[in-house]
Formats: C-alpha cells, structure tokens, sequence
C-alpha cells in the first residue's frame, strides 16, 4: 500500500479539490474525494463497532414528518398503493432519523446508530444540499457531557487527527463576551441594536422575533469565531430553542436561567453536529408537538402530522439518553478541505 | 405581479427592492443548526450600477424586476435622445442620456448595442466590447516611430478620447475595447 500523504495542518487527507466544472454527466467530486468518503465510513463503523454501539436502519418514508417550523419536510403524495386518502397514502422523507431511533431505544436496542441520508427542502448553498448523509447516535445512560466527549473522539477518529483539541463554550457566555449581552434576558431592542452595530445588512429594518435575532447574531457575528483551533462545543441553549432537549432547571448565579441541555459542534465555523440531552417525558414532548403545529398555523407552513408512534414510545418509557446527529458531508469538506459542499458530492441535486 | 421566494434566489436574478431593479450578484444561504434561516445577498442596483448586501429571511417573498437584456441596432440621436430599434420586429425605442450613459463615447450608426430593458423601456445601454473607429484629430507623431511606447491623445469620430500610438495618424481607424477604454489595434474597415 502507498505510505499516506503527511497531514496538513488544517486538513486531514491532502487531496487536490476542483471546484465543480465538470460535463453534466460526470461525477463532481473527484475520485479521491470519493475515496476519502469510502475511508471516513469505514472508519465511523469501525470505532463504533469497538464501542459496543450498534448499527441500525430505519424507514427513510414515514407517516409522519418533522414539525419543527424551520424544517421544510418533503413529501411523497400517493407514496403507498391502496385505498384511503390522499393524506393516508402520502409519506415523508425523513429530515432526520431521531424518531424511528427513539423507538428502537424505548423497544430495548441499546446503544445504536445509523448512517443514512436525510432531506430538508428549501436548503441550498455552500454547505447546504436538500440531501444529506447524517451519521446519528443515541447513548443510553450517558449525559450530555459524557456524549460531547464522545463525539470528540469519533471526530478524531473520523478526521485521523487524534490531537484536534476540543473546548467548550455555553451560549450565554458566547453572547456575552463577545456581544456584550445577555442572550436569555436582553430585551428585544437590545438584539436588534446589536446586529445593527455589528452592520448586519438590514438590521434595522429586518423582522424578527426573539430566537430570529439571537440566531442572526449567532450567524453572521458569532459562528465565525467558533472551532477556530479545533472543536468548539456551543452547549446551554436557550430553552426558546431547547428542540428536543431536556431543560435543566436554573440554579443559583451564574446558572440562574434555565438551559436546554444542547449542544452544537462547530469546526472552523462550519456547524457540523448538534446533540440533546434527550427529552423522554411523553406529556412534555407531546407538548413541543402541539406548540410547533401552532406555529406552523401561524406561520401560514404546511401542516405536519406529528409522530403519534413517538408519543407513545415515550409513554412506554424510554431510556434516559444522549443523542447526536452530525453531518458527513461537512465532515468530509473538513477532512479534504473543501469550500462548496458540491466538491464532495457525486451529483448535486440541479444533475441528479 | 410576479414574485420569487429566497429558496428560488441566485446569480443574475433581477428583482425590486425600494423601487429600483437590482441584480442578484451573490446569493448565500445561512443557517444555524436549528432554528430561523436567512440569504445574505449581494445585489447591483441597475439604475446606478451600485452594489449593496442585504440580508433576508428565509421564506420571505420579493417583487420580481421585469427586467431582460436585447441586442438592438442604435439608429441616430435626435440630440436628445438615441434611437435603436429591434433588428428582427423593427419596433424603436429611444434611451435617455442616463440609460445611455458611458455608451454614448462609442456607439456610432448600425452598431449593434445590448440594451437592458425595465417594463419594456431602456434602463442601460451597453456598448460592443469592441468598436472600430476613425480618428478625426490626433497630433503627427515621430517619423520612424512604430514602437508604440508612450502614445498620444487621440479624438475619435464618437468625440471618444483614447491614447494611441505616436504611429497612428488622422484619418486611420483604431479598434478600442470599449470596457477599459484603451485602444486595442489599427484597423482595416469595421
């Protein structure tokens, strides 16, 4: 076998990236880039297999859809032969595998995970692509501190960069040291002046509710300094935008607020995995559920019909778990320094 | 009225904002891990040529520019204005000094322009990138000198001003690249 390349500084496999100019037909990514994806899975499995985590699969169609109103569901409309409704036959393409996986959890699988495609319509850009690969895992028994480490390992493995440090960072006091403010009490105003004063194009005459000004800020001021020198670990979350997280009740100063035990990893910027401290309490999921759909009305989005089969998994009782998703195509851009997600895709969506 | 949605936003897209047609120049699309996505997007104002970012939430909706580009054959100025007309319908059309703008220092009759047109009235005026013509006035340069090296103002037949070689005399026609405004060559007939 051929000796490796050295490691770069910066980049795990040293592998020369055109950028996309190739005949319509031809595969975008170059071979080595392939490869480099070929290796980076077999990797994956590989230190899961030695961790005792399992892999499974679940449906990619589903009944049920993802509520979140920030999450634009496909849908396939007559998806299933038969009789019944338009509604009873349509399926939808999953936007994420978490709960199918809370399922297997809450049957008694264990430590599982999965490697799968996923799709999110209305995403396109650099680092966005309606289909994408999600490496997803869930730990019974382990909290949200022991999986952040967890994931740091297998982004080392993943990457062959056994040293890449790791820090972790809480929401607030990302806000607060570099925006001079208090991203869980500052009134409105107080956001707004600070994207303004940050000359976010628009600022001032954006609208925007509370979690689209603290999410603008993150974007265009905050990521950017995230990861810098390794992985960065943005966790404590607003319990505005817990998701499926748990909410850790406040304490005393400097945790007087209560936090959604999330958390998101970032490298050189980039946004690469976010993870719970999952929520297990059905009545409290069910919840989520019914405020997502209220916003959905609201918003004037399609309506979604919420995993019941959840709910009731949750109602049979669900192990307490720590659960992460994490992008491959991002990971892979890391691994062989690419700037566009389409230089480490077979065929974008626009020649699929 | 027709409308696009930042999900259908890219390079060359023509949409109003303010009033005014603007060209999407970059489009990028941002979105933290969860939660509210935006396009920051940077666009050319086609009424005065001048760039700007914005920033957009995902979803929102704009105004589209009914705005596309036509090849055109400039007929004459009035002294006012300049008159083209469609070589395939032989509709005219006239364009203001503002629309005609730095175009108005190359074109000459029969020239084949590409006007940009808003709501079907000329917004801009380009240019061919090249244009062959006649030097009306230029100062008698150094016999034996064919190096080229230094030039000379040369007026051209448009009233254009280029500098030429000290070789190129009255009277010869000059190719000129009409985007940076320097001569290219001499010239045989356009």
């Amino acid at each position: 076998m051929p000796a490796r390349p050295a490691p770069s500084a910066r980049t795990a496999v040293d592998v020369f990236i055109p950028m996309p100019a190739c005949d319509d037909w031809s595969a975008c990514a170059a071979t080595p880039v392939l490869r480099a994806r070929a290796e980076m899975l077999a990797r994956i499995r590989a230190f899961f297999a030695a961790a005792g985590v399992m892999e499974v699969e679940t449906p990619i169609l589903s009944h049920a859809g993802a509520t979140d109103p920030a999450l634009a569901s496909l849908s396939l409309s007559g998806g299933l032969s038969g009789g019944g409704s338009d509604a009873d036959r349509r399926l939808f393409l999953q936007t994420s595998p978490e709960f199918p996986m809370k399922r297997l959890l809450a049957s008694g699988s264990g430590p599982i995970y999965q490697i799968c495609k996923v799709f999110r319509g209305e995403e396109r850009g650099r680092r966005h692509h309606p289909e994408f690969s999600l490496l997803e895992w869930y730990r019974p028994g382990m909290d949200y501190g022991q999986l952040i480490d967890e994931v740091a390992d297998l982004v080392r493995a993943a990457l062959q960069r056994p040293t890449l440090p790791m820090e972790r960072i809480r929401y607030r006091d990302l806000f607060r040291e570099v925006l001079d403010l208090d991203p869980f009490t500052a009134p409105l105003q107080t956001l707004r002046e600070a994207a303004v004063t940050a000359e976010i194009p628009d600022a001032d005459r954006l609208d925007l509710e509370r979690d689209g000004w603290l999410d603008l800020l993150l974007t265009q001021c905050l990521e950017p300094r995230l990861g810098r020198s390794g992985m960065g670990f943005l966790c404590d979350y607003p319990p505005s935008q817990a998701a499926l997280a748990r909410i850790r009740p406040g304490s005393a100063p400097p945790d007087d607020q209560p936090v959604a035990e999330r958390f998101e990893l970032y490298i050189d910027g980039v946004e690469l995995a976010n993870g719970f401290h999952e929520l297990t309490d059905a009545a409290e999921q069910g919840a989520r559920f019914a405020h997502d759909c209220a916003e959905r009305r609201r918003l004037g989005l399609a309506e979604i019909p919420p995993d019941t089969r959840l709910l009731a998994a949750l109602e049979a009782g669900m192990p307490a778990s720590s659960g992460v998703a994490l992008g491959l195509d991002r990971l892979l851009m890391i691994a062989v320094g690419a700037t566009h997600i389409d230089q480490v895709l077979a065929f974008p969506v626009e020649r699929a | 009225m027709a409308f696009y949605s930042t999900s259908e936003f890219k390079g060359g897209l023509k949409i109003m904002l303010d009033g005014d047609p603007y060209n999407i120049v970059e489009n990028e699309f941002v979105k933290p891990g969860k939660g509210q996505a935006f396009n920051r997007v940077r666009v050319r104002n086609l009424k005065t040529g001048r760039t700007v970012e914005k920033t957009f939430k995902s979803g929102d909706t704009v105004e589209a520019a009914d705005v596309h580009d036509t090849d055109m054959q400039y007929l004459y100025n009035d002294g006012e204005e300049w008159h083209f007309m469609d070589p395939a319908s032989f509709e005219q059309m006239t364009a203001d000094a503002n629309a005609v703008g730095d175009a108005a220092k190359w074109i000459k009759e029969e020239d084949i322009c590409r006007v940009t047109l808003w709501n079907g009235v000329p917004l801009s005026v380009d240019a061919p990138n090249f244009v062959v013509l006649a030097i009306t006035e230029t100062d008698p340069g150094l016999k034996g000198d064919t190096s080229g090296g230094g030039g000379k103002p040369a007026t051209l037949e448009t009233g254009a001003v280029v500098r030429v070689p000290l070789f190129v005399q009255s009277g010869e026609l000059v190719k000129v690249d009409t985007r940076t405004g320097e001569y290219v060559s001499r010239a045989k007939e356009a």
